[in-house]
């Protein structure tokens, strides 16, 4: 084996141009690989971020009614999954309008608890300067767009009006830009008491949301171990039940990324399968003397798997270097602000891959210096 | 003395179950002597490298059997052929057949590291006493594409030899060298033969080379016309 290797080394560094050749075909194979993967997997994952990074990803609700007991539900909701990052209560109402002398601005008006619900929803960046997120019965923030059309300022007293529930003084202790204009037109927030006092029913809460580690698990496995623990009154909806046009856009985007690598792997397998074919004709002469002398037919063939072994390995380690380089030419040249993500793991599994591929594609020339008999060299010396 | 290769009708007919087999060795009767220093002439297409291939157990007879000492070739599978070629032949050929991408000490050391030993250092040194025999003592570490034709086919000498082999096959082995190589050549195979108590069977086609030889049996249309002892 030991011998086997050697000669394998020796025949790749004899003929140099050649070895360099079949390493640049795997290197280029593998650097498209990886810049690929790299680019639709972060395209993907800042889609999924920007589209529900900043929302609720599992909602529990109950059916036209308020959550009263929401305190318990919070804590079973906790101890469900291991998957929930964070959970939080929120009370809504959309029954009411803020009133500015003259104007008047039909809001949503959502009580969090910020310590909780800053995590979901990242309050304390989206603050414009000198706001402050509402800590106070009857503070509020709202969305920027309303600075303008109700023409208030920080510190301004602001009454709410409904039909349903009595008049209420808010005193505006910021703003935020979520840069989505139906939040920034609507949205006003406070604390959850102050949404309370105001609906009257004492003690409730509209829904729990929560966010979650694994996003992609949320319908098939959290989904499933929240309905264990929660009473079945409750309505449990997930970020996928309610995406799935952006879902399906993901998977078709994974799935032509995985054809493109796909094909430039069988190329890569053709190209190094077909170079060792020749190199076996090639090396006759010497596989034929090697016979003579005695070597079994077995070391014969692993001369030329370690010969697709040795070149995966090169190859693949000099297309990890291009495809990285690549990556931060684009990123850095290109110009724009495409994400890009990669880790150690996909690194792996593409140079894995190149290895794997190459020595299958040794596999074939392995056989046929392996059957390549001793007199057909000798007889056409 | 006692035959160290025995040959028993060795037919060998190619191209077997076809419509035109063409039989190339007809019931071959040989026996070589421990030590000898025999050679083999004959016409081309007299049958003689067929006959050296089937002695060097690279081709199987078509009938017949060959004894090594005293253990029937036919019965090896070609795993143990492989070995038993390792073990005890050494081959010269015609044209070098030196593996190009490793120097002359490699070639050397190759049949030895076939046979999946350590590389002792004296293995090593053996190794360069045969080259210094060659007298290729300066060129162990040159690559074999650097080497001379004559060069070559001594380091070739050397390596037949590393292992210790039995019996040295050699196939034409001054065929395209010039006359002064060509006797320099023999004088060295012929010194070995002495040293090592070294079996040699030699094919050539030069009748004066033969003539030195111990023996030269003379192969005519597949049948042994000629066995002539000094």
């Amino acid at each position: 084996m030991k011998l086997a290797f050697q000669i394998a080394k020796r025949f790749l560094l004899a003929s140099k141009k050649q070895t360099l050749v079949i390493i640049l075909g795997i290197a280029v194979g593998v650097s498209v690989q990886v810049f690929i993967g790299a680019l639709i997997s972060g395209l993907q994952k800042s889609l999924v971020d920007a589209t529900i990074g900043s929302q609720s990803q599992i909602t529990i609700v109950k059916e036209d009614d308020y959550i009263h007991d929401y305190e318990t539900l919070v804590a079973t909701v906790e101890g469900a999954s291991e998957n929930i990052k964070v959970v939080t209560p929120t009370i809504t109402t959309r029954a009411g309008s803020l009133v500015w002398g003259e104007i008047s601005e039909g809001v949503v008006l959502n009580g969090y608890d910020f310590t909780s619900a800053d995590e979901i929803y990242n309050f304390s960046n989206k603050l414009t300067p000198g706001s402050e997120i509402p800590d106070a019965m009857n503070e509020v923030a709202l969305g920027i767009n309303l600075k303008e059309s109700l023409g208030i300022d920080i510190g301004s007293e602001i009454s709410f009006e409904s039909p349903i529930f009595a008049t209420q003084t808010f005193k505006v202790v910021g703003f935020f830009d979520f840069e989505v204009s139906a939040i920034n037109n609507t949205w006003t927030i406070t604390t959850i008491d102050t949404v309370q006092n105001i609906i009257a029913e004492g003690e409730v809460v509209s829904r729990i949301e929560m966010q979650l580690n694994e996003v992609f698990d949320a319908e098939e496995v959290t989904k499933l171990e929240l309905e264990t623990v929660v009473a079945d009154e409750y309505t449990i909806t997930t970020w996928i039940s309610e995406n799935e046009s952006l879902l399906a856009g993901l998977q078709g985007q994974s799935i032509s990324s995985l054809m493109i690598q796909i094909f430039v792997i069988v190329s890569v397998v053709l190209g190094i399968s077909s170079t060792l074919a020749i190199t076996v004709l090639q090396k006759s002469k010497q596989l034929g003397i090697l016979k003579a002398m005695g070597i079994q037919d077995g070391d014969a063939s692993l001369i030329f798997l370690f010969e697709g072994v040795l070149l995966g390995v090169f190859g693949a380690i000099i297309g990890l270097l291009l495809g990285i380089g690549l990556l931060y030419a684009f990123t850095t040249f290109s110009g724009t602000d495409i994400p890009i993500s990669f880790d150690a793991g996909f690194l792996a599994l593409s140079a894995g891959i190149a290895i794997i591929a190459s020595t299958l594609a040794a596999l074939s020339p392995a056989i046929k210096s392996s059957k390549l008999s001793v007199i057909e060299v000798i007889r056409n010396g | 003395m006692a035959n160290i290769l025995t040959l028993k009708k060795v037919c060998k007919t190619y191209g077997e179950g076809t419509k035109n087999p063409t039989q190339v060795l007809f019931d071959v009767d040989l026996n070589f002597e421990e030590s000898s220093f025999n050679s083999i002439i004959g016409q081309s297409g007299s049958g003689k490298s067929t006959l050296l291939n089937i002695i060097g157990s690279l081709d199987r007879p078509s009938s017949g059997d060959i004894l090594f000492k005293d253990e029937s070739l036919a019965k090896l599978s070609k795993k143990e052929l492989a070995e038993f070629r390792n073990r005890s032949l050494g081959f010269i050929f015609q044209f070098h057949y030196l593996l190009p991408e490793f120097t002359a000490l490699e070639n050397v050391l190759m049949p030895y590291r076939i046979s999946k030993r350590e590389i002792t250092k004296e293995v090593l040194d053996r190794a360069s006493e045969l080259l210094e025999i060659v007298g290729l003592g300066n060129f162990q570490n040159k690559l074999a594409t650097n080497l001379s034709g004559g060069q070559q086919q001594r380091v070739a000498i050397a390596r037949s030899l590393i292992n210790n082999p039995a019996i040295v096959l050699a196939d034409e082995p001054t065929g395209n060298l010039d006359s002064d190589t060509t006797q320099k050549v023999y004088e060295l195979l012929r010194e070995i033969n002495k040293r090592f108590n070294t079996t040699f069977i030699i094919i050539t086609h030069d009748r004066t080379v033969a003539e030195k030889t111990d023996r030269v049996i003379e192969i005519k249309d597949g049948k042994v016309y000629l066995d002539i002892r000094k």
